[in-house]
């Protein structure tokens, strides 16, 4: 069925487009107004300024090792974060636990742990598979380097970043 | 032959100083100030960092400075490009075409007077009689430089672009000579420092009334000049100037491929238009050549409704234009000028930023079933006002 359109009878003033345009004009020159009298303010000076109090809980950020109260590194080198990342941004090289040490019946412990910051994609996926609560998301997004070989995060510079998680962790938790 | 001499060593300064000291800067904060206005318009900041960079020197900080050289970096940059000439193109009229669209819009400004005299020197390069003929003759030659490019370029979009243009500065460059027609009836000479000088007695054609017999420098008020200048048909008078400084402000808009009517260029259809093959400086100078274009058909905007460099109830001229205050009061006239062109300038960017694009058919709608219509009536209706005007 065809549907005719009833077309809007046009009066002079709006067949005539300026009165139109003058009210555009208005508009416009209100919104240079308002932001040059710092009336209204719309952007950040980002380095200046910073979004960082008001990231939302669920923010995800660079993803961190940690350690638990008695210094021990949570990770037991069980690959399966190294398995579910989908760039493979994780490269992980297990080693073995020697028989005098204190946490011997723990077995194994990531000789090298890497995450490659150019690959990583922040999903969080690592974070949710860790049996050992061992990785998890923070909210720092500026990770920046000169080459790609400092954009790869070692064993060392994730547990600086992640630092001591303590107590019986639940792994819906808050860390943040 | 010394005298012709010193005519061409004066009118070179003079182009030269125009050119280089006034209208390049000027294109360049055009840009800057199009960029920050659009940016405010649109709730942003636009750029505000690149000032001094004392960061380079050792210094902890730059100094942002509003972003004021952020021009000068742009250039920087458009120099330092990579000047790419694509292999399919017409090498010879590729490489013709920026500066076929550069060069006509600095022509056109040799016959506007941008000041009152320095040094008893007036201040237009060159005080022709055609004057404003040789504006549209020239600014319309601008329309080689866009369709060279286009054809050159070898390359669908700019093809297209450049018949736009082509199409579009032939429609309404009827209009915008027909325009001004009445101004030329009005003060009857083309010969734009004349016609400058009749609205410095007979007030700007923009303005309704003008209140003769009132001075600030001595502060006098000649109640008698008052009552003999006012004259009623100089206000209806002023209805038609008036279309005809609309039907004229708009058609400069299309003149000058400024939005709403800027489909040669037209991002969203057809990439870039003419300039999508050029790169580096060549696109720069195209660059260049349309906001000087803008510039240009600012001055004549200016030169013709809104009295030129004249500064109300301020004098024109001193007795002796030699001492220190006639010179500042030169330069005064010259800042006037200029400051009137910006404000127009910040009134295209304006007007850029409000309204979308024409409609390639309602752009030539406009141009030919109402303009041109809209600006021959005004000239009947001038030529019938002018014959019961008071001498």
């Amino acid at each position: 069925m065809a549907y005719t359109v009833a077309r809007p009878k046009l009066t002079f003033a709006e067949k005539a487009y300026l009165p139109a345009i003058l009210t555009g004009l208005g508009i416009t020159i209100r919104h240079l107004v308002n932001i040059l009298s710092g009336k209204k303010k719309v952007t950040m000076q980002y380095p200046e300024e910073k979004w960082d109090k008001n990231l939302p809980a669920h923010y995800r950020g660079a993803p961190t090792l940690v350690t638990d109260e008695h210094g021990r590194e949570r990770c037991v080198a069980c690959q399966l974060c190294e398995f579910i990342c989908p760039p493979r941004a994780i490269t992980i090289h297990p080693g073995e636990i020697p028989e005098e040490n204190r946490w011997r019946k723990v077995e194994k412990f990531p000789k090298e742990f890497e995450i490659d910051m150019i690959r990583c994609i922040y999903c969080g996926l690592c974070e949710e598979v860790c049996p050992e609560q061992a990785i998890f998301l923070l909210k720092d997004y500026a990770i920046t380097g000169l080459t790609r070989q400092e954009m790869v995060h070692d064993k060392k510079k994730l547990y600086e970043l992640g630092g001591v998680m303590t107590g019986l962790v639940n792994k819906w938790n808050d860390k943040k | 032959m010394t005298h012709i001499l010193i005519l061409v060593l004066v009118s070179l300064i003079k182009t030269v100083g125009l050119i280089f000291v006034i209208i390049l800067p000027m294109v360049s904060y055009t840009v800057y100030a199009e960029r920050r206005v659009s940016a405010m318009i649109q709730d942003r900041l636009g750029p505000n960092r690149v000032g001094i960079p004392l960061t380079l020197f050792g210094f902890r900080k730059d100094i942002p400075f509003f972003g004021l050289a952020q021009p000068i970096a742009d250039a920087l940059k458009l120099l330092l490009k990579e000047d790419f000439t694509p292999a399919h193109v017409n090498k010879f009229y590729y490489w013709l075409a920026p500066a076929c669209a550069m060069a006509p819009s600095m022509m056109a400004l040799a016959v506007i007077p941008f000041g009152s005299q320095l040094w008893g020197e007036p201040m237009v390069v060159a005080n022709v009689d055609i004057g404003v003929l040789w504006v549209f003759a020239v600014s319309s030659l601008g329309v080689y430089g866009i369709v060279l490019a286009g054809w050159s370029s070898n390359s669908k979009y700019p093809f297209l672009g450049g018949i736009r243009s082509s199409s579009q500065m032939i429609s309404y460059e009827l209009s915008l000579a027909l325009s001004v027609v009445p101004i030329f009836m009005i003060c009857r000479t083309l010969n734009l420092s004349e016609i400058v000088k009749y609205q410095i007695v007979n007030g700007w054609l923009i303005s309704p009334i003008w209140i003769k017999g009132i001075s600030l420098f001595p502060l006098s008020i000649n109640f008698q000049e008052i009552i003999q200048s006012f004259d009623i048909l100089k206000i209806i008078l002023w209805i038609p100037l008036f279309i005809s400084f609309i039907v004229f402000t708009i058609s400069m808009f299309a003149e000058t491929n400024r939005l709403p009517f800027d489909l040669p260029e037209a991002e969203t259809e057809l990439v870039g238009g003419y300039h999508t093959e050029y790169s580096s400086m060549k696109f720069a100078l195209f660059f260049l050549g349309e906001y000087a274009a803008m510039i240009v058909g600012s001055a004549v905007i200016v030169t013709l409704f809104f009295g030129a460099w004249h500064v109300p109830f301020l004098p024109t001229t001193l007795h002796n234009p030699y001492t220190f205050w006639g010179v500042i009061l030169g330069l005064i006239h010259i800042a006037a000028f200029f400051v009137k062109v910006a404000l127009l300038l910040f009134f295209f960017i304006w007007v850029r930023w409000t309204l979308p694009r024409f409609r390639y058919d309602q752009l030539m709608r406009l141009g030919w079933y109402f303009f041109i219509e809209i600006a021959l009536v005004n000239v009947f209706i001038v030529a019938i006002i002018l014959p019961f005007m008071r001498k």
